[in-house]
């Protein structure tokens, strides 16, 4: 089975890197570009899926609840 | 009074965090992460550097290093933790400390002296400073932006765990003497139990005048003070 995880910032923390390429993206002729956040995308292929599993380790490796919120999105 | 320095791959401050424990008279070993037992030890020392590259987050996969379930054991027995930079940001991701430390507020990895303030001294780490003393300290990091939820920061507060802030050459904590935009300026903080204490500083760098400071030795003067009275007790 193929799953990605999304990893993104919690909207409540402040996103250092998303502000400094939103201020690029405006000095690139996008004067209107309101907000832009950056996270990551982690793709991976297993064997055998158990899924409660795979969230348990989006959780306590993939992402840190303290800062971030995963998505697991199965591809199956 | 034993000492071990926690080398994962990726440490780069061991060797120097070794040479100061050295000199103030700990008997220090150097433990690689796959050590399964650290126990032993009246004080466990993760030091800074890029543990795994930083991949994924900085600390997270050496937090699951096979030595930290035994860091972890001791830190419950109340065997003294200290983490510095990168073992902050390790402390951070095992749980052993509260909070999380994300980007610079201006993205640069910043290499520069900074003043601390010392909040508390009511810890084995700093006993032997005042509350109010500044430290001349050097800090070397791209991720030292320490951030908590609300809950945690007041529990933090109220419960004086956090040990030291940045502030100005007068002791002033201001939001420009802030190098990295941590909430609070908060620069180190202990666990409820106060013997597992980070910091983003590198206090190591600071004990020998010819790297310009010597701030940094009252942590490890309070560290042989606590071991030192309770070895003769």
């Amino acid at each position: 089975m193929k799953a990605k995880v999304i990893v993104m910032p919690k909207t409540s923390i402040l996103d250092p890197q998303g502000v400094a390429v939103r201020d690029a993206m405006r000095h690139h002729g996008l004067p209107g570009v309101k907000s832009v956040r950056v996270g990551k995308m982690i793709d991976l292929e297993v064997d055998g899926a158990d899924e409660a599993k795979l969230h348990e380790i989006c959780r306590d490796l993939l992402s840190n609840p303290v800062v971030e919120d995963y998505q697991l999105v199965l591809e199956k | 009074m034993r000492a071990a320095v926690i080398r994962f791959p990726g440490s780069n401050c061991d060797q120097d965090c070794h040479f100061v424990l050295r000199e103030f008279g700990f008997d220090t070993d150097f433990l690689w992460h796959k050590e399964t037992s650290a126990a032993g030890y009246d004080l466990i020392l993760l030091p800074g550097g890029f543990s795994y590259g930083d991949y994924l987050r900085c600390g997270a996969i050496a937090r699951f290093s096979p030595v930290m379930k035994s860091i972890i054991e001791q830190a419950a027995k109340g065997v003294l933790v200290l983490g510095i930079c990168n073992g902050f940001q390790i402390l951070c991701e095992s749980g052993l400390l509260p909070g999380a430390l994300i980007r610079n507020r201006d993205m640069h990895f910043i290499c520069e002296h900074v003043n601390l303030r010392v909040e508390n001294t009511a810890t084995s780490f700093l006993s032997a400073s005042k509350v109010g003393s500044v430290l001349r300290v050097p800090i070397a990091h791209g991720e030292g932006n320490y951030t908590a939820d609300a809950e945690t920061l007041r529990a933090l507060s109220a419960e004086g765990r956090v040990l030291v802030r940045y502030c100005d050459a007068q002791g002033r904590v201001t939001p420009e003497s802030n190098p990295n935009g941590a909430v609070e300026n908060i620069a180190g903080i202990c666990n409820a139990k106060r013997n597992v204490f980070g910091l983003m500083p590198h206090p190591e760098r600071a004990c020998d005048a010819a790297l310009l400071s010597t701030d940094g030795r009252v942590i490890f003067e309070s560290l042989v003070a606590t071991l030192g009275k309770s070895r003769a007790a």
